[in-house]
């Protein structure tokens, strides 16, 4: 558990992050969303010490992070930024196993530590290992960084826009990448991005930064519903509001009986997918299929009702 | 590419028959030495001379190298921001002296030989090199110096694997031009009794023997032409390595 504790950063007498606080639970994704200058990455770059906190302070699993150095506090929590940081002279192996080896390990458990995640992340360590950042694509160089931040299984791992420098799909692949790898290592993720989209599909729990203060701390669905500001309602998008509802709730849960035409959506699809199948075919309903077997459809009706409905 | 080595190794031959078997090229320098003169410089070995002239440059440029690089990791840190101007003002002093003046301005203190020399050799050497690694340290990729503090490296860490690495191929650069630049200038040293290949020139122009000036300056010459073109060819091999 990340206990965040009314800290603030001042420069020159301007706060730049205003007394936050917030409690996030282990084995989450918290994605920390803002315009520029609303303090996101200084609220980030404070857990690790990156930034000094004017006052208050950050704990670790019930630890002030003020009473270790600041290099060593930052080895046990991952960091991957915008524009990946890879280390441009060493192989794809050396810049995964800089922190283990910094830690000590041994090179046989570093070897094999690198191996793992590559596969992890789908790459095939014979062919990755010994190449060097420059010979990668966009997408690899952004999973190798993911990759390094995560090599000392850390009690935490932040991320500054990870995504803000990959093209839009393979921007979706990549976080569709790193919630199932969030979900496979169950590792304590808070990210930073200024995009309310990616902050929907990836948090567990949305925080939503403007000013320097913490103007909504929640899960999507409520900070969709409830917009607790006019600024939360805006950086959610007024006019795809009940899309975004929609995007976030499963079809399973509108299922009923009865027959439809067409091709059968997965009960995991969201209603989004659902209303636009719907609006495409000209259709009133979409089959559902679980396991691969129809069980039943999702009407037109069922879906307005819903996004009519929120909270 | 193919042409270039092969240039590479013609020239390499030439610079060894040149100075370890001087007498070969006779017929060669010969309408160019006075009548009944001598045509090939015989006072000392041409080879001896060769590798006490190299000696000078690497002593100096070596030195020279250790303190820019230094200087230039301080005034690159925080705290030696306020030192820049002032290091840049001393390193360019250096460079603006003549080597002739330092020359004659050390030998009161250091006496004739190869003193004067590797002073003058050091100081006109520090600006190229402190120039290119406070250029270089103080324009590294921005992500990856913030990536190697973000993931837990100490400041030494962050110097010795991240920074200086990064930096090599253009403080590389600075070194060849320092280098090349002693190797010539390292001939006036002669004028004050080191033992460089200047001595043959000089032993040349005193004498109005235009082979031993030819001789001397062709040794010279080739030398700094080969030694500019391997550490060239390192660097580029180091950057591509960085992907640039």
């Amino acid at each position: 558990m990340i206990e965040i504790d009314a800290i603030t950063k001042c420069y020159d007498g301007q706060p730049a992050v205003d007394a936050v606080s917030m409690t996030v639970e282990s084995g989450t994704i918290t994605a920390i969303v803002g315009t520029s200058g609303s303090g996101k990455t200084t609220l980030l770059r404070m857990i690790n010490r990156l930034v000094e906190p004017s006052s208050g302070e950050v704990r670790i699993n019930g630890q002030s992070t003020r009473e270790e150095k600041p290099h060593l506090l930052r080895r046990r929590i991952g960091y991957a930024i915008q524009g990946h940081g890879l280390f441009p002279h060493q192989t794809v192996a050396r810049n995964i196993g800089t922190v283990p080896r910094l830690l000590g390990w041994s090179k046989d458990k570093v070897r094999e530590r690198v191996d793992e995640l590559l596969r992890l992340f789908s790459m095939e360590p014979e062919e990755f290992r010994d190449r060097y950042p420059a010979e990668l694509s966009g997408g690899q160089q952004q999973r190798v960084g993911v990759a390094r931040a995560l090599a000392s299984r850390p009690d935490l791992l932040l991320m500054d826009e990870p995504f803000g420098a990959l093209d839009p799909i393979i921007r979706t692949r990549a976080q569709e990448d790193l919630r199932q790898i969030q979900q496979k290592l169950g590792s304590t993720i808070m990210l930073v991005t200024h995009d309310m989209e990616e902050a929907i599909r990836l948090g567990d729990r949305v925080a939503v930064m403007d000013g320097g203060k913490l103007v909504q701390y929640g899960t999507p669905a409520e900070i969709i519903a409830e917009p607790a500001s006019d600024f939360v309602a805006h950086m959610v998008g007024d006019v795809e509001r009940p899309l975004r509802l929609l995007s976030l709730l499963p079809l399973g849960d509108l299922v009923e009986e009865g027959e439809a035409e067409g091709e059968p959506l997965p009960a995991e699809a969201s209603l989004r997918e659902a209303l636009s199948a719907c609006l495409w075919n000209g259709k009133q309903a979409v089959p559902v299929e679980r396991d691969g077997k129809v069980v039943g459809r999702v009407t037109l009706d069922a879906i307005r009702a819903r996004a009519g409905h929120h909270g | 590419m193919k042409w270039g080595a092969i240039l590479r190794l013609v020239l390499v031959l030439l610079l060894l028959a040149l100075v370890l078997r001087p007498g070969w090229f006779t017929p060669v320098f010969a309408p160019l030495a006075p009548a009944g003169g001598p045509v090939i410089y015989q006072r000392s070995s041409l080879l001896s001379l060769s590798l006490s002239h190299l000696g000078l440059v690497a002593a100096a440029s070596g030195a020279a190298t250790l303190i820019a690089v230094t200087l230039a990791v301080l005034v690159t840190r925080p705290a030696g921001t306020a030192f820049r101007p002032l290091s840049r003002t001393i390193t360019n002093m250096g460079q603006t002296f003549p080597p002739v003046a330092v020359l004659a301005l050390a030998v009161p203190a250091l006496g004739f030989g190869a003193g004067p020399t590797l002073v003058a050799l050091f100081l006109y050497g520090l600006l190229p090199i402190f120039e290119n690694a406070m250029t270089a340290l103080s324009t590294l990729p921005p992500a990856t110096i913030e990536a190697a503090r973000g993931i837990g490296l100490n400041r030494w860490q962050r110097l010795t694997r991240v920074e200086l690495p990064l930096a090599f191929p253009v403080i590389l650069a600075g070194i060849r031009l320092s280098v090349v630049i002693a190797l010539g200038t390292a001939t006036i040293g002669s004028t004050v009794a080191a033992r460089t290949l200047g001595e043959v020139i000089i032993a040349g122009l005193l004498t109005n023997n235009t082979a031993f000036v030819l001789q001397g300056g062709l040794i010279v010459g080739l030398f700094a032409v080969l030694i500019y073109d391997a550490l060239s060819q390192l660097e580029s091999r180091v950057s591509r390595r960085l992907g640039r």
